[in-house]
């Protein structure tokens, strides 16, 4: 098995684990945080693709490469907006949660989702 | 005996085994530390890929920026007593997961195990456009000349993500600076960690653009590595977070996109259409581009680090 073929396969599995702990863990952060090994497991599939596309001289097919370092800046940017986004919800509601019945259960006192 | 598939195998199990420290920890500030630890281990599966440029941006952004981005949020959600809630997944809902989770991580293996042959490639095209532009570095080529038109969005991008993190603002505290990253008082230890790495740190940096044109680097590795000295500098509080009014700080987020855009309509007028470089300085104009593209990016990834204006930081 090639080098190339076993990081393939790392980064399907590492798409695995991260799909899971989106789904499973309930704290938006870490739901951030697993959708974040997703991105990075997609862009090893997309580095074993330009590992094969090695031609023309090069040891790798640069235009995958290229398009890799792009989306890792613009993965960050997301996660970023994505931070703003969670951390602005706790200052308004006083908590973080996904879950629609945390924020509006009548038995809440008042502290949370009264809007500032 | 050749140890590389040695190294190989047990790079690969390190990745997964921290993979599934991040899922698996209790904590989020262990979570996020092995997060960190897992993009540096991967930018070594890069270097093993042929791919020290991406392996530079892995550690850089992928590990470091995003895993300071990370831990930040997590102290801000701690200090501000908001609990994260939310109920624990019940057993049913864990195994479905767990097996969609599997099916879509074979299916992929399956993709990874029975790639068309022969491969696909875009290596030649790049290669031609190479000798044009004068650079030596494929990546940087494809980057700023080959595919300028996706660089180019991806920069504004980076701003309108600014744009959404500042618009998340209290009413009250828009045009103030963001709240400091990290402790209120930073020790000795860190301030001289700080006063050591941040001038190492920049020229670094600035090596790592300027030979970007012919040698793993550039623009994306160079800023990322500025980024990361200034949000050290406003770690250990040597320099505050600038108001996102301040009227430098808006010239210097656009300057990448807007530098890059001008170069591409002055290739409508002089030459062959947009972004064509004219030939004999395709390379001053990339490097041009690119030390406009090395200010946004040093300066728009920790702002978006330090978020939103608050009230408490005006100055």
């Amino acid at each position: 098995m090639t080098p190339a073929v076993l990081a393939g396969l790392v980064g399907a599995a590492v798409v695995g684990l991260g799909l899971y702990g989106l789904i499973v863990d309930p704290q938006p952060l870490r739901k951030l945080l697993a959708f974040n090994l997703i991105g990075s497991g997609v862009f090893l599939v997309f580095g074993i693709v330009a590992r094969r596309g090695a031609a023309a001289g090069f040891e790798f097919d640069p235009v995958p490469q290229a398009m890799v370092i792009t989306g890792i800046v613009v993965a960050f940017a997301a996660s970023a907006l994505a931070v703003a986004l969670i951390l602005r919800l706790s200052e308004t509601s006083g908590g973080v949660s996904l879950d629609p019945a945390v924020w509006t259960k009548p038995d809440d006192k008042g502290e949370k989702g009264d809007g500032q | 005996m050749n140890l590389l598939p040695i190294i190989d195998v047990g790079l690969a199990l390190l990745v997964l085994g921290i993979a599934t420290w991040t899922i698996a920890a209790r904590e989020v500030f262990g979570a996020v530390v092995g997060y960190v630890v897992y993009g540096l281990l991967l930018s070594l599966v890069w270097v093993r890929l042929y791919a020290p440029d991406v392996a530079l941006t892995e550690a850089a952004v992928g590990g470091g920026v995003t895993g300071v981005l990370l831990l930040t949020a997590g102290a801000r959600l701690r200090s501000g007593g908001g609990k994260e809630a939310g109920e624990a997944t019940g057993l049913p809902l864990r195994v479905v997961a767990a097996v969609l989770s599997l099916l879509v991580a074979l299916g992929l293996a399956a993709v990874v195990l029975f790639l068309p042959e022969p491969p696909a490639t875009l290596a030649p095209e790049a290669r031609a456009g190479l000798a044009a532009t004068g650079l030596g570095n494929p990546i940087t080529a494809v980057l700023i000349s080959y595919r300028s038109f996706d660089t180019m969005l991806e920069k504004i991008v980076l701003v309108l993500a600014l744009t959404g993190v500042w618009s998340v603002a209290a009413d009250g505290a828009w045009g103030r600076a963001p709240a400091p990253i990290g402790r209120m008082a930073p020790d000795g230890a860190l301030t001289l960690l700080t006063q050591t790495l941040a001038p190492l740190g920049i020229v670094v940096g600035l090596h790592i653009f300027w030979v970007g044109a012919d040698a793993p680097g550039g623009a994306f590795q160079g800023g990322a590595l500025l980024a990361a000295m200034w949000m050290i500098v406003m770690m250990a509080r040597l320099a505050e977070a600038p108001r996102i009014d301040a009227r430098w700080l808006r010239l210097a987020l656009i300057a990448g996109p807007a530098v890059f855009f001008l170069a591409g309509l002055a290739g409508v007028a002089w030459g062959d259409g947009f972004f064509s470089y004219p030939p004999g300085f395709a390379k001053p104009i990339i490097l041009f581009i690119e030390a406009f593209m090395l200010l946004t990016i040093a300066v728009t990834l920790p702002m978006l680090v330090a978020g939103p204006p608050s009230k408490g930081a005006g100055r």
